[in-house]
């Protein structure tokens, strides 16, 4: 039986009220919570839904498979009419690898060091006796083709830490072709990439799950992202199905709130303003963390007062030096930093504290950006106490304004930060910058590491914070969402230098350069033929 | 040149200037010992010109950093001076090289080191790869249990045991452990049998456990689970994917335990009397025979070098990003 002959539209996997536990905290909590899934030969599923909605788990669980610590509770799994629930761990076994295969979010954590890439591969097509070893080998050097990647007859040859992570995720994708499964299970494989990777990722295992004609399972928190693989989208939240339908008609009618809060942040849109009051100017900065490699070429930016300005770019692009180089921490070896007129010392040790309190920053991650054994209370008193010495009532009224200004009431004085949920993190880290009373912020990255509709939230607080006291932000971020959500000018980074600065209405007009045309046309929009559209276009300049 | 072979070299360097100044410490340490052996051998009643007369045919006159560079200077072309002992009053020099007298007794001490290592290593491995394999159960507990109880023995005491079953109650082997250069392959092994099955028991805990240790520390990885998610089979996991990405920390215990065999055996070569340096190096300690005390430590600090430089190699080598740069 070979996979071409095979009918699109009989039921491949049927999943019937699928409970699975989860064993934490020394009792068992429902992760899925009793869910349905069909899937048809051939056809491809999005899984969407928030972290913690249990995708990766129900994906998991289509193979059979529960991490340590889970365990399928209840309901059918059947797999082309074999049971998985009930099935033995060799039956499993013999599945998984051949039949089913799966492609893991990080790539550079999923492939095993100490082996060569061709070999791993190969490796289950081979164990599970589906190819011979040479036949396989051959047959992987192909699908290194088909999947773009670079010289694809030795690529294979090479170690997972001598090629690129997007690289590596196609690889991945490859190795799960090798045994021309039924089924592929892609657990969020682009959500580490940068955008500008991610769009030929994607185009490449699209294209080689339609000439295979295989079913797969994408799962993904990114609605703009599964739209473009996707045949049907299911929406999971809480470890329940919310709705799920054709995606076409999941884009254009969401039946639920919930889902239309998926692409929640896209619906803040803000006017652009100018002002030529500038509080912050970066001179010709450079900057390298070793002697030997420079990070920052000539980098110049300036900050409007009361304004938004975001640095773009992708990983590696230089914006979190930037700011550290900003807030004192890694001195430029070359270049200055004028802060409201004055120039900054270029260390932070020799800033006064006056100068260090007018700039505040936030980071990514709120969870390690506190100390855990601190309440809410000790983590924005302490600004309190530091930069304006105010202690006892004094302090605590000012506290209890500050969490009024984020939103929260005053129940959460007392509480630790392992308390709260990644919004309300972000919002005391939000306090205790505000609690220095700064002119300027740097936002590194504030909401990238949350749900959609908490980033609404936050950036709709940074917004009103911003109107209501005239703060300055410097907002780093990678996702033009965000950046068309909250900023009034654009700085766009790429290796280091600053390719353009300026206002963002005309940053985001055409013409545009070509690393910024690169970069905003590959930010996937919430319409199904946005890939095939973008990849004829390209295709057409290159001919041209 | 390559990465690798720089690296081995560089390492190969800092292990000799290691050596030279482990020789330092090892010269400037007996310097502080107390007594004097022109002293001791000659008596309370000696005349001190007598005193004075053996001491300069010993060459004890000359200021230490002086007799520090005749003794380096020696040892770099092979010579390990000649032992105090052997002379006495009577002015008839009888004395023999130090390396004569450590040459036999080292490569005794190497054999016996060889045969444990031979029996302990692959039990270690073996029994730290399986009990990973099964982790928690009976047979992972047993192992775990037994092996402790075996480190936690003083090593005379395994070895009284040992002669009590193996020796008295049932002759199986020997007593002790005599043997001399003339004496066959076949009959030494049969003779050091019992302090190789001691020494045995002592490592191989320690060794098994890390094994054990670092293989389940791998196991919570990513690309663990995908090979589990690619239907590989739990032997092979541990055996192809978690193994050679473990042998770092394995290989270091290992160097360590085998650098205990040469150095740290005396207690064992005391109770089987067996002819090895720790012995020879105990007795001259008492003697005050400081040529031959010094031979001695800086063979043990070589071995220890030598063994843990190795180690360092092996893990180099067993890193992919090291062996195959970018």
């Amino acid at each position: 039986m070979s996979n071409i002959d095979k009918q699109r539209g009989d039921i491949l996997l049927e999943m019937r009220d699928v409970r699975i536990d989860g064993y934490s905290d020394d009792k068992w909590h429902k992760i899925i919570k009793g869910v349905d899934l069909t899937l048809r030969r051939g056809e491809i599923m999005g899984l969407i839904g928030e972290s913690g909605a249990g995708k990766s788990t129900l994906g998991l669980a289509a193979m059979g498979f529960a991490r340590p610590g889970c365990k399928i509770s209840s309901g059918t799994i059947n797999f082309d009419g074999m049971e998985l629930t009930t099935a033995s761990a060799s039956q499993c076994r013999a599945l998984r690898g051949s039949r089913i295969t799966y492609v893991a979010q990080s790539a550079a954590a999923s492939f095993n060091p100490s082996h060569r890439l061709i070999d791993q591969t190969v490796e289950a097509t081979v164990r599970h006796g589906i190819k011979p070893d040479s036949e396989a080998r051959a047959d992987a050097c192909i699908l290194y083709g088909d999947l773009q990647l670079p010289d694809p007859d030795n690529i294979g040859s090479r170690y997972p830490h001598q090629v690129s992570g997007g690289q590596l995720q196609r690889v991945m994708t490859a190795m799960a072709m090798s045994p021309r499964p039924d089924l592929i299970i892609f657990d969020e494989p682009t959500t580490a990439l940068d955008v500008t990777t991610q769009v030929e990722v994607l185009a490449s295992m699209r294209e080689i799950v339609e000439k295979y004609n295989t079913a797969a399972i994408y799962i993904t928190h990114d609605l703009a992202v599964v739209a473009q693989m996707a045949d049907v989208i299911k929406v999971l939240r809480y470890g329940e199905t919310v709705e799920e339908a054709e995606t076409r008609k999941m884009l254009s009618a969401p039946e639920e709130e919930y889902t239309k809060s998926l692409w929640a942040v896209r619906s803040i849109e803000k006017e652009g303003e100018k002002n030529d009051d500038v509080i912050l100017k970066i001179n010709n900065v450079d900057a390298a963390y070793s002697s030997s490699v420079k990070v920052l070429h000539k980098v110049s930016i300036e900050v409007p007062r009361g304004r938004t300005v975001a640095v773009v770019g992708e990983s590696g692009s230089g914006k979190s030096t930037t700011a550290r180089v900003i807030t004192g921490l890694l001195p430029p070896m070359s270049g200055d930093v004028q802060f409201n007129g004055e120039v900054l010392p270029k260390d932070l040790a020799s800033r006064s504290k006056d100068q260090l309190r007018k700039i505040q920053m936030i980071y990514q991650m709120a969870d390690t950006a506190m100390n855990p054994r601190h309440t809410i209370r000790e983590i924005i008193g302490r600004p309190l106490e530091f930069y304006l010495g105010l202690r006892g009532n004094k302090r605590d009224d000012r506290l209890l304004e500050l969490l009024h200004l984020i939103e929260l009431d005053e129940s959460f004085v007392d509480r630790l930060p392992s308390e709260l949920s990644g919004g309300q993190k972000q919002r005391v880290c939000i306090a205790r910058a505000l609690a220095a009373e700064p002119d300027l912020i740097i936002c590194d990255e504030v909401t990238s590491a949350l749900d959609q509709i908490v980033q609404k939230g936050i950036l709709e607080l940074l917004l009103k914070l911003q109107k209501d006291l005239r703060i300055s932000y410097l907002f780093i971020t990678h996702d033009i969402a965000t950046v068309r959500a909250i900023s009034d000018e654009i700085v766009v980074m790429f290796q280091g230098a600053v390719v353009e600065q300026g206002p963002k209405s005309e940053i985001l007009t055409p013409p545009f350069p070509d690393y910024t045309k690169l970069l905003l046309s590959s930010v996937p929009e919430m319409d199904p033929d946005w890939l095939n559209n973008l990849l004829a276009e390209r295709q057409n300049e290159q001919t041209a | 040149m390559h990465p690798i072979l720089r690296t081995i070299l560089q390492r190969l360097g800092l292990g000799i200037v290691t050596l030279f100044v482990v020789s330092v410490i090892i010269f400037s340490s007996i310097q502080f010992l107390p007594g004097d052996f022109a002293q001791a051998i000659l008596g309370q009643a000696a005349l001190e010109e007598t005193v004075a007369a053996f001491r300069k045919e010993l060459g004890l006159d000359l200021p230490a950093w002086q007799r520090y560079l005749q003794w380096i200077g020696g040892v770099v072309q092979g010579d390990f001076g000649t032992s105090f002992s052997g002379r006495d009053a009577s002015g008839v020099d009888r004395s023999r090289a130090v390396v004569d007298l450590i040459a036999p007794r080292l490569e005794n001490t190497l054999f016996l080191a060889l045969m444990a290592a031979i029996i302990s290593v692959p039990i270690a491995l073996i029994l730290g790869v399986t009990a990973a394999l099964y982790r928690n159960s009976i047979y992972d507990r047993t192992v775990n249990s037994l092996t402790l109880i075996s480190i936690s023995m003083p090593e005379f005491f395994v070895a009284y045991i040992l002669i009590l079953f193996f020796a008295s109650l049932n002759k199986v082997f020997p007593t002790l452990a005599n043997i001399s250069p003339d004496v066959e392959l076949g009959e030494r092994i049969y003779r050091t049998a019992l302090p190789a099955m001691t020494l045995t028991l002592v490592i191989v805990a320690h060794m098994m456990r890390m094994t054990r240790a670092a293989i389940i520390n791998l196991l919570a990885s990513p690309y663990i689970e995908m090979a589990e998610l690619k239907g590989v089979s739990r032997a092979t996991i541990i055996l192809r994917h978690a193994l050679p990405n473990a042998w770092a920390p394995i290989v270091n215990v290992i160097a360590f335990n085998l650098a205990y065999l040469v150095v740290g055996v005396v207690v064992v070569e005391v109770v089987f009397v067996y002819p090895g340096v720790g012995q020879l190096m105990v007795d001259a300690v008492t003697t005050r025979d400081m040529p031959v005390v010094q031979g001695c430590a800086l063979i043990f600090a070589a071995t220890y070098i030598l063994l843990n430089l190795s180690a360092d190699i092996v893990s180099i080598i067993s890193n992919p990003r090291l062996l195959h740069p970018r």
